[in-house]
């Protein structure tokens, strides 16, 4: 990591470590030219943009993958010890968690399904996991990524939209497909055409509205996710431009702000899935 | 910012974490969680119960203590009266035996009175004889004057 302007910083602070392929005859950052098609790691922003579709964040699948395993193993290890007797620090932990989501699953759904707590805890605890990563110091990992001669290092996945849009659409398809499972194709469409208003001649007008309800749910849930974590490392980037001395007045605040806003924003995604899927549920 | 196959990645690796803590992390947890309550429901119901078989066995010994009680006074009562009649009896025994011994002794003095009294007729047959002789100075024939004189100690 090259000594650099602010903006420099900054930028290097937000781009991933892209791995992707860069056409034939591309000029590399370095200068040198590609000779033919190939996958490469991105060695600046620009390049990272100009991979287009077929790239894939390295940093970004690593850790939102590593904290999923760390959650799933955390959860199979206790789950294959459970005791009905008094349980442990661990079992307990867990057993807070799911008396939480099945309190907010019994509150919020109403109706059947076997899938929607699992789901909802695992949404709840994995983005909370992956938001937790922002509190490690913003420096430590890229320095040490760094050192390991990978340029750009981004440890917190819903930083990335691709990273929250994932699990969106995860949701999203999940939204469709049991909408169409309760309601039936004709069913799913005719709520479609004829809410919110329930006669012929609005039909198009309804269609475009609820279509348009429909497809912004996935959007405001990954975008909402990303915009604050976003802003948040932002500014923790901002911070760490500062003077040594002053960092920790700035810094100390804004970690223990982003406690709440970490599980705030898994709490919102979490909540509004399961509202989704609730509403999937219903037969209007 | 840029949009790219990550997506996809990210919405693969989501299906499979939901797909494993749906089939291996919540059956196992809420399962034992739900044996928990049950055993937790089964442990108070079972205190309820215990808790009401306890005054059920309280009331159980009051009435037996009452009915012990009641028991031993009608025993003490049953053995005052027997003791009473005991003494009685004895008393009467008693009486009777004193009466027996006191009938017993009257016939043994009148016995003996009868034997004194034929013994001092035998003596006075022979003292009158013996007086008379003294007073007729002569010895009287006993023979001849026996039948006069067995009359008059009949007379005694």
């Amino acid at each position: 990591m090259a000594a650099e302007t602010p903006v420099e910083y900054i930028q290097h602070h937000l781009t991933n470590l892209t791995y992707g392929k860069l056409p034939a005859g591309y000029e590399r950052a370095d200068g040198s030219v590609m000779q033919e098609a190939s996958w490469t790691f991105a060695t600046s922003g620009q390049e990272a943009v100009d991979m287009g579709f077929m790239a894939i964040h390295v940093d970004t699948m690593g850790w939102s993958i590593a904290v999923g395993l760390f959650f799933l193993g955390l959860f199979r290890f206790v789950a294959t010890r459970m005791t009905e007797g008094t349980p442990g620090g661990l079992q307990n932990l867990v057993e807070i968690t799911l008396e939480f989501i099945q309190g907010l699953v019994r509150d919020t759904f109403h109706g059947k399904n076997p899938l929607i707590a699992p789901l909802a805890l695992t949404i709840f605890v994995w983005i909370f996991l992956m938001n937790a990563l922002k509190l490690i110091p913003v420096d430590y990992v890229p320095y040490i990524a760094h050192a390991m001669g990978l340029e750009y290092f981004r440890i917190v996945p819903t930083t990335d939209p691709n990273g929250t849009f994932g699990i969106s659409i995860g949701v999203f398809l999940l939204i469709l497909f049991y909408s169409f499972k309760v309601k039936g194709v004709g069913g799913f469409t005719k709520e479609l055409a004829f809410t919110p208003f329930n006669h012929w001649s609005l039909v198009p007008f309804n269609l475009l509205l609820e279509i348009l309800a429909l497809i912004i749910k996935p959007i405001s849930l990954a975008l909402r996710l990303f915009g604050n974590m976003y802003a948040g490392e932002v500014i923790f980037v901002l911070i760490a431009l500062l003077p040594l001395w002053i960092q920790w007045t700035l810094n100390f605040p804004w970690a223990v702000f982003h406690l709440l806003v970490i599980t705030l924003q898994a709490f919102i995604f979490t909540v509004l899935t399961v509202v989704y899927l609730s509403s999937a549920h219903e037969d209007h | 910012m840029n949009i790219n196959l990550t997506l996809i990645g990210q919405s693969i690796a989501f299906a499979i974490f939901v797909w494993f803590c749906v089939k291996y992390v919540w059956p196992p947890i809420t399962a034992a969680m739900e044996a928990r309550q049950k055993k937790i429901a089964d442990g108070l119901s079972a205190a309820d119960r215990a808790s009401l078989d306890l005054e059920l066995a309280q009331e159980k010994a009051a009435k037996q203590l009452q009915q012990a009680k009641e028991e031993a006074a009608v025993l003490i009562d049953q053995a005052n009266k027997r003791a009473a009649q005991i003494v009685e009896a004895s008393k009467d025994d008693a009486r009777k035996e004193g009466e027996k011994l006191i009938e017993q002794a009257r016939a043994e003095i009148q016995q003996e009175r009868v034997q004194a009294r034929e013994a001092l007729r035998a003596e006075v047959a022979t003292l009158a004889i013996a007086g008379a002789e003294k007073i007729l100075e002569t010895s009287v024939d006993a023979k001849a004057h026996s039948e006069m004189l067995d009359k008059l100690a009949a007379q005694l």
